[in-house]
């Protein structure tokens, strides 16, 4: 198991490998498939994006909705694939990492060894979990899209595994 | 003829869905017991441990096990000696949906046009129904919340009449194979053998309403399931799809007849957070 301060640094992601466990801790932003089609539309017309890519990490997540006294309701992954055709665009723009749930195509698997990027498992249906890692939240971009807007979130000890590593190691092969 | 009020089926219907978002029936909860001690020391132990805390943390602060609380789909099976006084019933259906996602905070995440604008409805309706009739004066309501992480890995093939058994094993382990981690093993699989496509595909919804151990009755079919189940966990998928021993936690078969040139088979694929329902009123 290993401790990682956020924001994930390059040359930290090169000593990452398949299986592995970690616990984030800092920031990182929420986005699924309106919101990745949106920033598509961003980047196409050349408009700025809600938040730098590089060095960040996007988790693909919908929460429910917040109880009174919480930071976020429920927060687990959802299906990584669905954000496949719009994610090596991304990655080749300093994206550092994804979370989400689910094997990648073969496009986002190439664009993630020749960024020498790194996709994350998070807990496959544990929203209940990983609510209770998020310490902070707001909506950051999008609000009209309600679940699907973009969120950012400071996390604790968020866990999750190596599943794509820089190297092109897959957990789901 | 034995009358009902409508309002004695939205109150047990409503607190039904919404202690199915939170909790998971006793069978369910066996299952991943029995897969995390069967699990050898690896990623896959670590998905089955993180199941069971998120079980007990939804469990100790109410709140939503998984975020996507599903679209709601439910089978109503009406006595024909009863009454049900007040509100017609679909509009009761509809809203113990509605207030269960509301008071229990679900999200919302049925959209009102599949295609077009894809606007969010904001209430989750509608839900997806299916009636029956029934002898006697009993209101049987079975529900699934179904999540769409699964939902997106069901299939229909449309078989051979000649293709045999071997050949609806391999149709439902490549659904399987194909869905990967997508559909948050160790899934749930529901099969509807027979009738025409789309029945097909409503009997393997109506599969998934059962406990895993309630087998078929027809021990050719019970069979069937165990072979399924014992070659889908063949593929190593595992919890997560992060490679392990348990890849289903159980296939349950309903058939039907069906016509001379056909052999449809539909699978409905629900992950480890099998949200079932049931009032028998």
């Amino acid at each position: 198991m290993r401790e990682i301060q956020l924001p994930l640094e390059k040359s930290l992601v090169k000593e990452l490998t398949v299986g592995e466990e970690l616990r984030l801790n800092g920031t990182i932003y929420v986005g699924r498939d309106q919101a990745h089609q949106r920033l598509t539309r961003l980047i196409e017309n050349s408009e700025a994006l809600p938040f730098e890519l590089k060095g960040n990490i996007i988790y693909y997540m919908g929460p429910s909705p917040t109880p009174e006294g919480r930071v976020i309701g429920s927060a687990g992954p959802t299906t990584a694939g669905r954000m496949d055709p719009f994610t090596p665009a991304l990655l080749d723009r300093g994206l550092t990492a994804m979370i989400g749930k689910g094997n990648r195509n073969q496009s986002v698997y190439d664009a993630i060894i020749r960024n020498g990027a790194v996709f994350l498992y998070a807990f496959g249906g544990c929203g209940a979990l990983y609510s209770d890692k998020i310490t902070s939240s707001e909506v950051l971009a999008f609000d009209d899209l309600g679940p699907e807007a973009i969120y950012k979130l400071k996390v604790k000890d968020f866990p999750v595994l190596v599943a794509i590593d820089c190297r092109g190691n897959n957990i789901f092969k | 003829m034995r009358t009902l009020k409508s309002q004695e089926v939205y109150i047990p219907l409503k607190d039904a869905i919404m202690q199915s978002g939170v909790v998971l029936p006793d069978d369910i909860l066996l299952g991943i017991e029995k897969a995390k001690r069967e699990e050898e020391d690896g990623p896959a132990l670590s998905v089955l441990k993180h199941i069971t805390d998120n079980l007990s943390i939804a469990g100790k602060k109410h709140i939503p096990l998984c975020q996507d609380t599903g679209m709601v789909i439910l089978f109503v099976s009406i006595g024909q000696e009863l009454i049900i006084e007040g509100d017609p019933l679909e509009k009761v259906l509809y809203r113990a949906v509605e207030d269960a996602y509301e008071k229990g905070l679900f999200r919302k995440s049925v959209v009102e046009d599949p295609l077009k604008d894809r606007k969010n409805s904001g209430n989750n309706l509608p839900p997806v129904i299916y009636y029956d009739f029934l002898p006697g004066d009993r209101l049987i309501i079975k529900g699934l919340l179904k999540g769409f992480g699964s939902e997106n890995c069901s299939r229909v093939f449309m078989l051979k009449p000649t293709d045999g058994r071997e050949k609806v094993i391999e149709s439902v382990v490549s659904a399987v194979r194909d869905a990967g981690g997508a559909p948050c093993p160790p899934v749930v699989l529901g099969i509807g053998i027979g009738g025409t496509m789309d029945y097909a595909a409503k009997l393997s919804k109506k599969a998934l309403l059962r406990k895993l151990d309630q087998h078929h009755p027809d021990p050719y079919y019970s069979d069937l399931e165990k072979e399924i189940l014992d070659q889908v966990n063949a593929t190593g998928i595992g919890s997560g799809g992060v490679g392990g021993k348990t890849s289903a936690l159980g296939v349950k078969i309903e058939k039907f007849p069906t016509h001379i040139a056909g052999l449809p088979v539909a699978v409905s694929v629900n992950c480890w957070a099998d949200r079932r329902l049931e009032i028998s009123l």
